[in-house]
């Protein structure tokens, strides 16, 4: 049983100022992939030192296996942490790298080879590399060396703070993938940091998006996506990222582009009983479909047999930039009578050229709406 | 097809004042070691002169060599060289046994008002030995030390510990802080933290420092010369005595100080990579 618990965690360096970890409510379940995720400064890094007991408990506490390990010191909580930068011990191989912990806890020597030897097999180490010492190795395969260190020790818990950060962009992705699988085939709970919210949709069970010190969300990654809790995870979760702008409300709708945009009843009553006369819409980059034919402003085209019934509302405006991704390609249009910019996601193939006038249209059920203050997001 | 180095398209003028500038620097440098390294040159080869060809001004460039210098030098020098080596390796060894865990004290886990005890190694640099050798002389003749090697062992120790500990505690500082947390993290405890991590990666830092050591030990004279006679006397003292009242013995200086500088030249000469790689590892801190 290796669940994992932040009660009320909290964290502060200094006395006046806002806790680096501001009172976490966690809950791992036993077996799960948790990635925390957030911009510098999060907290994220913070939380993870805090779980590993590098860093002491300014209030709350930590539970790992329904234990409370709050005091208890690092090497006595069963975990195995893989740093950003590794910390291989130079001097030593990387069977004495990797074997090291189990030293510290007097296993005898062939136990301690047998099991380095299968960890090495499990992350596709060759046995020659075994008596070789860090500085020989590829980044690569130093952070294999990493990970096999944390492996041996058949923890209760893995930790890991950005392992691929220093690794290039293909063997990051290479990599990403392999832990994951390696995740599921050993079945330990993992809480995994990162910054970069690709790595922690792809890998996680769920992901606890945190900023300034406060978690925001914790979710599986679908449900992030589809259902973000406010502004800043609506933001941060999906790239390219959610088009967000701040509109005066009008009759019926949202005034965008110098159009009336249709909102859902849902949101326009939320909005109506806080009292708002402005928020913030989010649009997602797919949810933008370009009408066929660069429309005349105002949405219903010549071309648009269906434009009576529809009520999705339209946006449009000039092309400034097109990024070729291959299969997609990404549009980044001014719009006509604000200027904002905006990116839309096209079928790579039929892209329009920059200086083209261009038409969305976007269902009301994909508009996401938000609080202008508190960035909530309001019922929709 | 192979780059073309971009001085063949250099303009003539501009050539001309880069080429004069690199002429200037070398033939600076050329003069600036020379200067240094004549007085030794001349102290070599004083060495092998006879002592009534020593004393001439301006000195002699051509003469018939011989060995006699270093003869009177190798038969006289037995005791004095002897006394040298005991009090350089031992306080060497005691400074390195103090100094790594002080380092470590003010370093990797630091006491609480570490500043102040670092503050207070330094402080005792900053006292000119010449003012604290009466009271020195006075606790020695209390202690019986007077004359014994072990007062110099003593002092050299407390001499050389202070700027050990600045240098190795600057060596630790550079020690990840990640790789530390790791070892923690793999249950080692202090011991083996020291033993396992910090010692290995900072050892040619601790080669260096025991260098800077033994150099200071080895040429030091003013306690040596105050503080014993016979017994304890060391090698610096040997070449003193080539300047009695009677007279100066300059070919008998000149042997004995060549014969002096070498064990510390080669020794020096071995370790040199890792002295500057020693040197430049904690120069930054």
């Amino acid at each position: 049983m290796a669940q994992v618990k932040y009660v009320s965690a909290s964290r502060v360096y200094a006395k006046d100022a806002p806790p680096a970890v501001d009172t976490l409510d966690l809950d791992i379940k036993d077996g799960e992939f948790m990635v925390l995720v957030g911009p510098s400064g999060s907290g994220k890094t913070t939380a993870l030192r805090m779980l590993a007991g590098l860093e002491p408990l300014d209030g709350g506490r930590v539970e790992i296996g329904d234990k409370d390990v709050t005091f208890v010191p690092p090497k006595d909580r069963d975990i195995a942490m893989v740093f950003q930068n590794y910390a291989l011990y130079p001097n030593k191989t990387v069977a004495e790298n990797m074997g090291f912990a189990l030293k510290m806890q007097g296993v005898p020597k062939d136990e301690r080879g047998r099991r380095v030897r299968e960890a090495a097999r499990l992350l596709d180490l060759d046995d020659k590399l075994l008596d070789r010492k860090p500085k020989a190795l590829s980044g690569g395969q130093r952070q294999r060396v990493a990970m096999g260190r944390a492996i041996v020790r058949e923890p209760k818990v893995f930790l890991m703070d950005e392992p691929l950060s220093n690794l290039d962009a293909k063997l990051r992705v290479q990599t990403r993938s392999q832990i994951a699988e390696l995740q599921r085939r050993l079945g330990i709970t993992t809480v995994y940091v990162t910054h970069d919210q690709v790595e922690a949709m792809t890998m996680g069970h769920r992901v606890a998006v945190l900023a300034g010190g406060h978690l925001q969300q914790c979710d599986t990654p679908r449900q992030l996506y589809d259902n973000p809790v406010n502004q800043f995870v609506a933001g941060f979760i999906g790239s390219p990222a959610m088009n967000l702008q701040k509109v005066p409300l009008a009759d019926g709708g949202a005034r965008l582009a110098g159009t009336v945009f249709p909102l859902p009843a849902a949101v326009r009553s939320a909005a109506s009983r806080a009292g708002l006369s402005e928020l913030v819409i989010g649009i997602r980059p797919e949810h933008l479909h370009l009408a066929n034919g660069s429309g005349v402003r105002g949405g219903s085209g010549a071309r648009g047999g269906s434009g009576a019934r529809d009520s999705s509302g339209a946006l449009a405006g000039e092309v400034t930039l097109v990024e070729e991704l291959g299969a997609d390609a990404l549009l980044h249009v001014r719009l006509a009578g604000s200027g904002d910019l905006i990116v839309a996601r096209t079928e790579g193939r039929r892209t329009p050229a920059p200086g083209q006038q261009v038409t969305f249209r976007v269902q009301p059920d994909d508009v996401f709406a938000f609080h202008p203050e508190t960035g909530a997001r309001l019922a929709g | 097809m192979t780059a073309v180095p971009i001085r063949d398209h250099e303009p003539a003028a501009l050539r001309v004042r880069r080429m004069s500038g690199q002429v200037g620097w070398a033939v600076l440098a050329w003069v600036v070691a020379i200067a240094f390294f004549l007085p030794v040159l001349w102290m070599v080869l004083t060495a092998f002169k006879p002592e009534s060809a020593a004393q001439t001004w301006p000195p002699k460039f051509i003469f018939s060599p011989t060995l006699a210098q270093f003869r009177l030098v190798f038969s006289g020098w037995g005791p004095y060289v002897t006394h040298s080596l005991i009090a350089t390796t031992i306080s060497t060894v005691l400074v390195l046994a103090l100094g790594v865990p002080a380092a470590y004290a003010l370093s990797v886990h630091p006491v609480p008002r570490w500043r102040d005890g670092l503050f207070f190694f330094i402080s005792t640099k900053m006292l000119p030995i010449v003012a604290a050798i009466g009271p020195l002389y006075v606790l020695a003749l209390h202690a019986h030390l007077l004359d014994s090697i072990w007062l110099l062992i003593i002092l050299y120790t407390a001499m050389n510990l202070p700027l050990a500990i600045w240098l190795i505690r600057s060596f630790m500082l550079e020690v990840p802080r990640e790789m530390l947390e790791a070892a923690e993290l793999d249950g080692a405890g202090r011991l083996r933290e020291m033993t396992e991590v910090i010692l290995p990666v900072i050892s040619p830092g601790l080669v260096s420092t025991a260098l800077i050591c033994v150099i200071f030990a080895w040429n030091e004279l003013f306690l040596a010369l105050n503080l014993t006679v016979t017994n304890a006397a060391t090698l610096p003292m040997f070449l003193i005595s080539s300047v009695p009242q009677e007279g100066l013995y300059l070919a008998h200086l000149s042997a004995a100080a060549t014969v002096a500088s070498i064990p510390v030249i080669i020794v020096g000469w071995i370790a040199q990579r890792s002295l500057v790689r020693g040197l430049s590892m904690g120069a930054i801190k």
